[in-house]
């Protein structure tokens, strides 16, 4: 109680002298919360045991902010913000419950488009406040709104760009003309200049529509020509522009809880591209300018017509039933088959024999970072048996089978050998190391980023040519008939 | 306080924040990637702060349509995002072999 007290006395000599108010201290006391929430968040991300955890201590962090800005003395009225709220509330809660697990890259890509067109009008909605009502905004604070405005724009259609690119809306090749890296930086120069002559003077109001349209037209032109095998850098890379248009936001705004949220989001977006365009051995300018996968016309290679060894499900069940150890290699048609549950029950199956399952999983295996562990682990395959790259490479000449379902580049030997492929120097799981290897595809055709493979021409591959759920579930009907 | 030292401020608060991200994050185990990504996002929908702020202080028509979009754009990431979160880590699951269906 007399602490109670002396706070309110506190704050009311606070009050007199010009400092902020009860309100004001209270709100800053959510923000800081929130802060500290969402850093511990993603600390207990660390590990698949304290996860749920940091997501819920996020949850709080995000209540305690959003509280915060409800009880903003400057606030009058409360029926647009509760309009908005419950119109949030429509669009995101359907959109996370009943999406599949196979369309999450879509829906990240989505939200990275909505976050940032949210920064963006954020941004123009502080601009004409200014302009109209004033106070008006001095050069330093114009340059960083433009900035942050022309962020979220092109972070807006940039996004929209690659959604419908994974939702095969916009063709997955890669979109060019002549002289598209020029006409791209032609239409950033003149975004910036619009910006720059914005900052020197903030009252030309008229050029703010113009620094919209140019940084949205920039954000499709910078999307379309990368082509569909390098999504998983490219919303990695979107992420990390969203969530700088909002740290920018919040130095225009003077809020340092937006400055923090923000550059942890740009932060994971930042490490997330660098770790995908590690995994395919690319540059960051070389995924945004190269235009990959666009003209593999092959032209080296051996011309001599190969052979492959084509085997069954009945053969393939026998010599897995035989093995000790079997790693399996998913790729992203395995996700399109919709293979995972069968793949489960073959898991079953083998560990009931005593056979040693584990899953090796490629960085870029999906269509997103991590992707393709969400969707064993919807398929209930526990986690400790998927294991990531650098860690399994070391078992595969150990290994009895490596299966390979619906995954291609990353299995490619080429990579390691070849330097006139593609995708020479592209770390790969070492698949081909393993006594047997056998690979379940559709035909003999090349992958994603349209190289062949040798992988498939070794001696000791075995290639099961067929739909993945399909051949999956006769191979798992053949172990489980043996059993009885 | 200037402003020029406000933004001085506010960058100090950037880079430390930057710094702080860059180390917890590549602790992320990689096989929580798509989940840390969704995670981020609904975190770095805490502009919905500042929108609530515009929407409901009402300067001008424009903002307040402005603003209110902003806010349902938000919040629709912070709602969906902590959400399809939590449903994907609650798929992350260690199951003993010998408790395996079948």
């Amino acid at each position: 109680m007399s602490m109670l007290l002396t706070l309110a006395e506190v704050v009311e000599a606070g009050t007199k002298a010009g400092s902020p108010d009860l309100q004001q201290i209270f709100s800053t006391a959510t923000y800081i919360i929130a802060g500290i929430c969402f850093i511990l968040s993603l600390k207990w991300l660390s590990s698949p045991t304290s996860a749920r955890r940091g997501n819920i201590v996020g949850e709080i962090g995000m209540a305690a902010a959003i509280i915060g800005a409800l009880l903003q003395h400057n606030i009058i009225s409360y029926e647009w913000i509760i309009t908005g709220l419950v119109l949030g509330t429509l669009i995101g809660a359907p959109l996370a419950i009943w999406m599949p697990m196979t369309a999450v890259p879509q829906r990240t890509a989505f939200s990275h488009a909505c976050g940032a067109l949210a920064a963006a009008l954020v941004g123009t909605a502080h601009f004409y406040i200014a302009a109209n009502v004033g106070p008006a905004l001095d050069h330093t604070t114009m340059a960083i709104l433009c900035v942050e405005v022309l962020l979220g724009a092109l972070t807006f259609t940039g996004s929209l760009m690659a959604f419908g690119k994974l939702q095969e809306i916009l063709p997955q090749r890669p979109i060019t003309f002549k002289g598209q890296n020029y006409f791209n930086f032609l239409i950033l120069g003149l975004a910036l200049a619009t910006g720059v002559v914005l900052s020197i003077n903030p009252s030309m109001t008229m050029l703010f529509p113009l620094l919209l349209v140019l940084a949205m037209l920039f954000g499709v032109l910078l999307i379309i020509p990368i082509g569909g095998a390098d999504m998983p850098t490219v919303i990695a890379l979107l992420n990390s522009y969203a969530g700088m248009s909002a740290c920018l936001m919040g130095f225009v705004l003077h809020n340092q809880l937006l400055i923090i949220a923000g550059a942890l989001d740009g932060a994971s977006g930042f490490v997330l591209s660098i770790i995908m365009c590690k995994a395919m051995n690319r540059s960051f300018t070389n995924v945004l300018f190269g235009a990959f996968g666009q003209l593999q016309t092959t032209a080296g290679g051996p011309g001599e017509k190969r052979t492959v060894r084509s085997g069954t499900p009945e053969e393939a069940a026998q010599i897995m039933e035989a093995a000790q150890s079997v790693i399996i290699i998913p790729g992203y048609g395995m996700a399109v088959a919709q293979a995972q549950h069968k793949v489960r029950e073959m898991f079953d199956q083998l560990t009931k024999r005593g056979v040693d399952v584990k899953f090796a999983i490629h960085p870029v295996a999906g269509r997103m970072p991590g992707h393709m562990n969400v969707l064993l682990a919807e398929a209930e395959i526990p986690y400790d048996k998927l294991i990531e790259m650098d860690e399994i490479n070391g078992e595969f000449p150990q290994c009895d089978v490596a299966l390979v379902i619906g995954a291609n580049d990353v299995v490619n030997p080429a990579a390691r050998h070849d330097k006139n492929s593609p995708i020479y120097g592209m770390p790969i799981l070492d698949a081909d190391k393993a006594r047997t290897v056998m690979a379940i595809k559709r035909s003999m055709k090349p992958g994603f980023a349209g190289i062949e493979n040798e992988l498939y021409f070794a001696d000791n591959c075995m290639m099961l040519f067929g739909d993945a759920k399909a051949v999956v579930a006769s191979v798992a009907k053949e172990l489980a008939d043996a059993a009885k | 306080m200037s402003l020029f030292d406000q933004f001085i401020g506010h960058l100090y608060v950037f880079i430390l924040a930057a710094f702080l991200g860059l180390s917890v994050i590549t602790r992320v185990s990689p096989m929580l990637h798509t989940p840390l990504m969704s995670l981020t996002n609904a975190i770095s929908a805490i502009s919905v702060v500042a929108a609530i702020e515009i929407a409901g202080k009402q300067e001008s028509t424009l903002a307040t349509i402005l603003g209110t979009t902003a806010v349902a754009l938000a919040f629709a990431n912070v709602v969906g995002g902590f959400m399809i979160t939590d449903r994907m880590l609650k798929m992350f699951k260690k199951r003993e072999p010998a408790a395996a269906k079948h």
